[in-house]
């Protein structure tokens, strides 16, 4: 268990580096579902295996097709001249910088916590549904609401604007600003 | 035999601190939502940590409840991605600036 930890650990990590990193959007993308998928494998170590499953089918299933189909259909390729300008090993340098300092802080304080050392209890999808539909009702129907709300904004926001023009402008050349 | 519970905790900061770092850095905008999708999944990692550490069902509730959010927060964001580059034609963030002050405009 050890071992798989920090191997999907190390994998997630240098994954999430490429895809941070890299110009290609469809590669940095395939890189993040890589990141995901062994996320989702460290899951299944803690003993979390139904947020494993959920991991896998709702981030790397719908949530990166999602990006990757609107990818797709904007047909961008290496083409952001302002990035490419700006991609360079020195850009990292100063943000790369001050998330180190985070970092150091985050283990400093991490260092006065005491967690006993016990294997990781195992909760299963019994137990998740239990409480998901007991004491967490009212937020599942808010969430349900949220959803209904990002379905509606969607498509509300990705629907082709028909452009309205009187019919006795329709003749006339367009005026160019 | 187990992992310990600093090791787990600090490699969801490292993740975190990796879609910080991009989100500061990049400028396509796709790799900006990217960036943001790596920050929510490794914050809702700690949840799921702490609900492994301590024997708790909530740790996982709390997982679905952030994988909504994202979930939505992903289709309005593309949504508006999609505007954005039909009346820009292009995906850096830098050309959406024209609620800048017009002076500071022209010196760009």
């Amino acid at each position: 268990m050890n071992t798989i930890f920090y191997i999907t650990a190390a994998v997630a990590i240098i994954s999430s580096l490429l895809a941070i990193t890299n110009k290609n959007p469809i590669h940095a993308l395939l890189y993040l579902i890589l990141s995901l998928l062994s996320i989702s494998v460290i899951f299944y170590t803690l003993g979390a295996p139904f947020i494993a499953a959920l991991e896998v089918i709702v981030y790397a299933g719908a949530i990166m097709v999602l990006f990757i189909f609107v990818v797709m259909m904007l047909n961008v390729g290496l083409q952001e001249e302002q990035e490419n300008k700006w991609l360079t090993p020195q850009m990292f340098l100063i943000p790369s910088i001050l998330a180190a300092a985070l970092l150091v802080l985050f283990v400093i304080a991490l260092k006065d916590f005491h967690f006993e050392k016990h294997p990781a209890i195992v909760v299963g999808p019994k137990e998740v549904g239990i409480s998901l539909f007991t004491t967490y009702l009212i937020a599942v129907e808010l969430s349900a609401i949220l959803l209904l709300a990002g379905i509606v904004g969607a498509y509300h926001l990705g629907k082709q604007k028909k452009k309205v023009i009187h019919r006795f402008l329709v003749k006339q050349p367009r005026i160019k600003k | 035999m187990t992992v310990p519970m600093e090791t787990q905790i600090l490699f969801a900061g490292v993740l975190f601190l990796i879609g910080l770092v991009g989100l500061l850095v990049r400028r396509n905008i796709i790799f900006m939502l990217m960036s943001i999708e790596l920050m929510l999944n490794s914050a809702a990692m700690v949840f799921v940590m702490g609900g492994a550490h301590w024997g708790h069902a909530d740790g996982q509730v709390m997982f679905i409840f952030i994988l909504t959010v994202s979930a939505a927060e992903v289709s309005v964001g593309l949504a508006l991605i999609l505007q954005m580059y039909h009346h820009y034609r292009t995906l850096d963030a830098d050309s959406m600036r024209k609620l800048k002050d017009h002076k500071a405009n022209e010196n760009l």
